[in-house]
């Protein structure tokens, strides 16, 4: 009787992993497929987004953004003429355009949101307050390639004490 | 009548006795060590992927910084591995005939993720969270290795919990300056501020950073 319980707890034991495995739901688990739309789904409630107040802050996370998910295209000086499109991407149009000079912010916002001709939505990877952001940050690099001396007189006269 | 072992059996019987003890010893030894070995945690293993996808060619070639693809690893407990719809994003225009990439677009037409291998993997147990090793200064490459030379991407690190415990011990040294987390060739050098200034820049507790709760539930 115990030598029977014996090489029943000793096969028991050896059943036991380290418990580095463990069926559970896990992100990016092969289990996990597109997910259905359930029944019942009401239309998203939409709100006309307020841009957040412009800030130094805001305009250096936007120049970090835009580096990271627009000057493969775009590239650092916002002309279109990134090392993607170097490799064979349609170029973009330069934000020194005319078209886009004149254009409101908000254009730029929703290009992000939605893609524009051949580009991607970007909604997945740049969340709506860094949408904003790099908004802004374009407008800098804009000011920034038709600025004169006399602009950059009236910046220091306004930062001076 | 003769004797039925010659003296020299007694020697032979104390040779045996003594191999057979070192047999045990040797087997258990490896036993021990052998899941330690970098062979046992796979260090350099490059597992085949659905597709040879290089980050030597995408991050070092095209300047592609980590985040393009990776985008929640600042926020998230997990990096983020890029949907095929970011891989389309430019593969929509560029290579569009490559064969290579002929998994990528079935992805995207049926709907289906592409699978990859995971390569750096943490048993389950371990809750491992990258939003915080960012944000406190601790690189890429400290635990994934030089990913942007990388021309498939291998294992660089044990990843046992001695390497996880030899940075929770003495973090100092390991953390970096904000602007070099995502360079991954980064090494400390004489520029790099003193490990105490980045602890204290980073604010990172030493207190309990060995705790068991810290990384196990």
């Amino acid at each position: 009787m115990i030598r029977a319980l014996a090489i029943l707890s000793l096969c028991a034991l050896s059943a036991c992993s380290d418990m580095s495995e463990q069926p559970k739901q896990r992100s990016y688990s092969p289990l996990v497929g597109p997910a259905p739309t359930p029944t019942g789904v009401v239309t998203f409630l939409y709100r006309e987004p307020t841009p957040p107040p412009l800030t130094l802050a805001l305009v250096e996370r936007g120049q970090q953004r835009f580096r990271i998910f627009c000057t493969p295209c775009h590239s650092e000086l916002g002309n279109g003429q990134g090392m993607i499109v170097q490799r064979g991407f349609p170029e973009p149009p330069s934000y020194m355009s005319a078209r886009l000079l004149k254009a409101p912010t908000r254009h730029f916002v929703d290009v992000i949101a939605q893609g524009h001709g051949a580009m991607y939505s970007y909604a997945a990877r740049v969340p709506p307050a860094d949408r904003w952001a790099i908004a802004a940050y374009i407008r800098a690099l804009q000011k920034s390639q038709n600025a004169s001396a006399e602009d950059l007189a009236a910046a220091r006269a306004e930062a001076a004490p | 009548m003769g004797s039925v072992f010659r003296p020299a059996a007694n020697f032979w019987a104390s040779l045996t006795l003594l191999m057979m003890a070192l047999a045990v010893a040797a087997f258990s030894l490896s036993v021990w060590l052998w899941p330690h070995s970098d062979d046992a945690r796979r260090v350099n293993w490059a597992p085949a992927q659905p597709v040879p996808f290089s980050h030597q060619h995408h991050v070092s070639g095209l300047g592609i910084d980590c985040r393009y693809c990776h985008a929640s690893v600042e926020v998230s407990s997990n990096a983020g591995m890029p949907p095929t719809y970011a891989c389309m994003s430019c593969h929509s225009q560029i290579w569009t005939n490559a064969a290579l990439l002929e998994p990528v677009r079935n992805s995207l037409k049926d709907d289906r993720p592409l699978v990859w291998r995971r390569v750096t993997d943490v048993p389950d147990y371990v809750y491992f969270d990258h939003s915080i090793h960012i944000a406190k200064g601790v690189g890429c490459s400290s635990c994934h290795g030089d990913v942007a030379s990388m021309a498939l991407t291998y294992k660089a690190k044990s990843l046992t919990m001695q390497f996880c415990l030899d940075c929770h011990r003495d973090p100092g040294p390991r953390l970096r300056p904000k602007d070099k987390i995502y360079d991954t060739s980064w090494t400390r050098d004489a520029t790099t501020p003193a490990p105490e200034l980045l602890l204290a820049a980073y604010g990172v507790p030493q207190r309990n950073l060995t705790d068991c709760s810290i990384c196990h539930r």
